[in-house]
């Protein structure tokens, strides 16, 4: 049983680091955010050129992901959402950008990266075995890595002033710009911040898991899936949501292995149960 | 402009014409080949459909670099006309119209069994001879005529592998994995009977995952637990084998870890590093003991075009060949699939990419009808980046 719960707080970590972008954007735009499976895939590729191929430090391939990722969410938010915002009164005109985004990657990472599944050499050897537990040294690291960036995220968000600015923004966008926040520029930061976290993820778990062009959309879906339990836009719950959703995929394929591929069945009913009985998710306010 | 300035420009111009009324003739001998490709080019599983298109296209432009191929009395160049079904039925079934709208009379693909089925009944209607990589036995057996099957299936790849392991490697219990979908779970039902038709003991065979799983420590730990000697990875793709490897090992796996379908030896070696030694499956032409100048040739050529080469294409390659060697043997074939039909039952011709060995049709056994290209039954282990070879069999 150490080892199912162990596996469901390793998945859990980094599905909360996953999730935490997606909220983030949505919380201070209201754009769901279909591309953010495609941006931690973009992520994980900068890692595998820069550390796989060219074996630069680990490190320095994850900031350049970081630092790309930024840059690439700043520029769709400024040359993209920002206009369909300004110019359509309908929400879906955003998620329609969204998904478009979304295809484009795709299509883009495809020509750029080819097909092929890629993955780099372990930044830590070694597995940890007791008697009731096995855990490479890397899902550890990793694990701790997603873990300090959530709690240096959350840090942020609370005692710094952009933090304060995009919490009043996820709060009331139009008080926030009556009491002076520059929202259009609160906008663009919250974005490339959402884009930088998918990088900033998709670099730490190629380590582990690899990357390939088509996990794009898979990602994504598991992160709304996440946000879903947690409740939209509140980063607390996305928090939560990836926690759930990791423990419950780790009990469920230890527990139910034995009557087949259920425990996503199993998952969907009870999500699908619990948003009809609470569907703004289990902390579903604006955060702030 | 004065008439004398404008005589030249209206020479050059008369000149032109007349050599494009002389080369007219000249370029009108060259015919065109159209052949299709319908399968999965995009989304997880784009590395099968990729690495047919490529090994396609790689070919093709390899004969037209030549003056094209020679069929009967004609010249013709190969034209490969690619359509991304995304590994969707539906979408596989307007490629496959398409290529009827376009006169196609021969198409690779599809890549999976959802796929290769739905696109039956326009093959049929359209006159159009495809070759699936997916192995429902009721596509190639009668009445059904129309598919050829590209590759060897895992009901006669499974059996010869666990057989081998069984009686070399001392092989007593096994367990399977597969991906939640139609091709996967249909390998792994077919696995589990050659296994227990083998005697061997069957420690799991419900065990499954998304295909878009990341992390496989969930899905493998209570497998692991079971400690069979040999997990078979049923129909895995190869973004999801070294994923799955990685995480046996890590878990303290320590027995043998096999799939009968086609991996590449660079993404094992990415991805699993020497974890993934020892790993064993299935390659066509694959490994320098058994293969041709020829088939180095290709792979040089395939890797200049695309910057990488593909080792599912030591497999894929066989299709496109195969397709024009029949109709080299019966030209009327072009555009009749019936006089295709009636020549794969004695056709036979050298096989360009092993050392020994030809092409032929096969299929009898497990079909009662020639419907399935004979692919060299290449069992290969991977070590340190590279695939040797473990044994090699006939289909048939």
């Amino acid at each position: 049983m150490e080892q199912v719960l162990v596996n469901g707080f390793y998945l859990g970590a980094q599905y909360a680091l996953i999730a935490l972008g997606l909220t983030l954007i949505f919380a201070l735009m209201n754009v769901l955010n279909f591309a953010h499976g495609q941006m931690y895939v973009v992520g994980g590729f900068i890692v595998y050129e820069i550390y796989g191929r060219l074996h630069w430090p680990f490190v320095v391939a994850l900031a350049a992901s970081a630092l790309t990722l930024a840059v690439l969410g700043g520029l769709i938010e400024k040359f993209l959402f920002r206009t369909v915002i300004r110019r359509s009164v309908r929400d879906e005109s955003t998620m329609l950008l969204a998904a478009g985004v979304a295809y484009f990657l795709d299509a883009a990472i495809l020509l750029l990266f080819g097909e092929k599944q890629r993955g780099v050499p372990k930044i830590v050897k070694g597995v940890f075995v007791s008697d009731n537990l096995i855990i490479p040294y890397d899902r550890v690291l990793v694990a701790v890595l997603a873990i300090l960036f959530i709690v240096a995220f959350v840090l942020m968000m609370q005692y710094t002033k952009p933090g304060r600015a995009m919490r009043a923004l996820a709060q009331d966008r139009v008080a926030a710009q009556l009491m002076g926040v520059p929202v259009e520029f609160y906008s663009l930061i919250g974005f490339a911040l959402g884009a930088m976290l998918a990088g900033l993820v998709g670099g730490l778990l190629v380590t582990i898991t690899g990357v390939n062009s088509g996990i794009g959309g898979p990602i994504s879906i598991k992160a709304f899936m996440m946000v879903m339990i947690g409740g939209a836009g509140v980063v607390g719950g996305a928090i939560l949501g990836g926690f759930i959703l990791g423990m419950l995929e780790s009990v469920g394929l230890s527990v139910l292995h034995a009557y087949g591929d259920i425990t996503y069945l199993a998952i969907f009913v009870a999500l699908m149960a619990f948003l009809s009985v609470r569907p703004n998710g289990l902390m579903g306010k604006p955060w702030g | 402009m004065t008439i004398r300035a404008l005589a030249a420009p209206v020479a050059w111009l008369a000149c032109a014409s007349a050599l494009c009324l002389i080369a007219a003739p000249a370029a009108a001998a060259d015919k065109t080949l159209k052949i299709g490709f319908v399968g999965v080019t995009s989304g997880p599983a784009a590395a099968w459909g990729t690495s047919n298109v490529r090994s396609m296209q790689t070919l093709a432009a390899w004969w037209n670099e030549q003056g094209g191929v020679k069929i009967g009395d004609d010249t013709y160049k190969i034209d490969v006309v690619t359509f991304d079904d995304q590994k969707d039925p539906k979408r596989a079934i307007a490629g496959m119209e398409k290529m009827a709208q376009e006169g196609i009379h021969y198409v690779v693909g599809p890549n999976v069994d959802d796929g290769a089925a739905a696109v039956r009944p326009v093959a049929e209607k359209s006159g159009i001879i495809y070759f699936p990589y997916a192995f429902p036995k009721e596509l190639y057996t009668k009445p059904a005529s129309n598919a050829v099957l590209g590759m060897v299936a895992n009901y006669q790849s499974g059996p010869a592998i666990y057989k081998y392991l069984k009686e070399k490697r001392g092989v007593k219990s096994i367990a399977f994995v597969a991906a939640n979908e139609s091709d996967p779970l249909s390998q792994r039902d077919g696995g589990v009977a050659a296994a227990k038709a083998l005697g061997l003991n069957v420690v799991a065979d419900r065990d499954t995952y998304q295909n878009d799983t990341r992390d496989f420590t969930p899905v493998l730990t209570p497998i692991v637990k079971l400690k069979p000697d040999l997990l078979v990875l049923s129909g895995v793709a190869p973004a999801n084998a070294p994923l799955l490897i990685r995480s046996a090992r890590e878990l303290g796996f320590e027995g043998l870890i096999s799939t009968e379908t086609a991996q590449d030896a660079k993404v094992l070696e990415e991805s699993a590093g020497e974890l993934a030694n020892g790993f064993i499956s299935v390659g066509g032409a694959s490994t320098p003991e058994i293969r041709s100048q020829a088939m180095d040739d290709f792979i040089a050529r395939y890797t200049k075009m695309f910057g990488e080469y593909n080792d599912e294409s030591n497999t894929k390659v066989y299709a496109l060949q195969y397709i024009v060697d029949t109709l080299k043997a019966d030209p009327k074939a072009i555009d009749d699939v019936a006089e295709f039909k009636k020549t794969i039952d004695g056709f036979s011709a050298p096989n360009p990419y092993v050392k020994s060995g030809s092409l032929h049709y096969v299929g009898m056994t497990s079909f009662g009808q020639k419907r399935q290209l004979a692919v060299p039954l290449v069992v290969e282990e991977y070590k340190d980046g590279k695939f040797s070879t473990l044994f090699v069999a006939d289909v048939d």
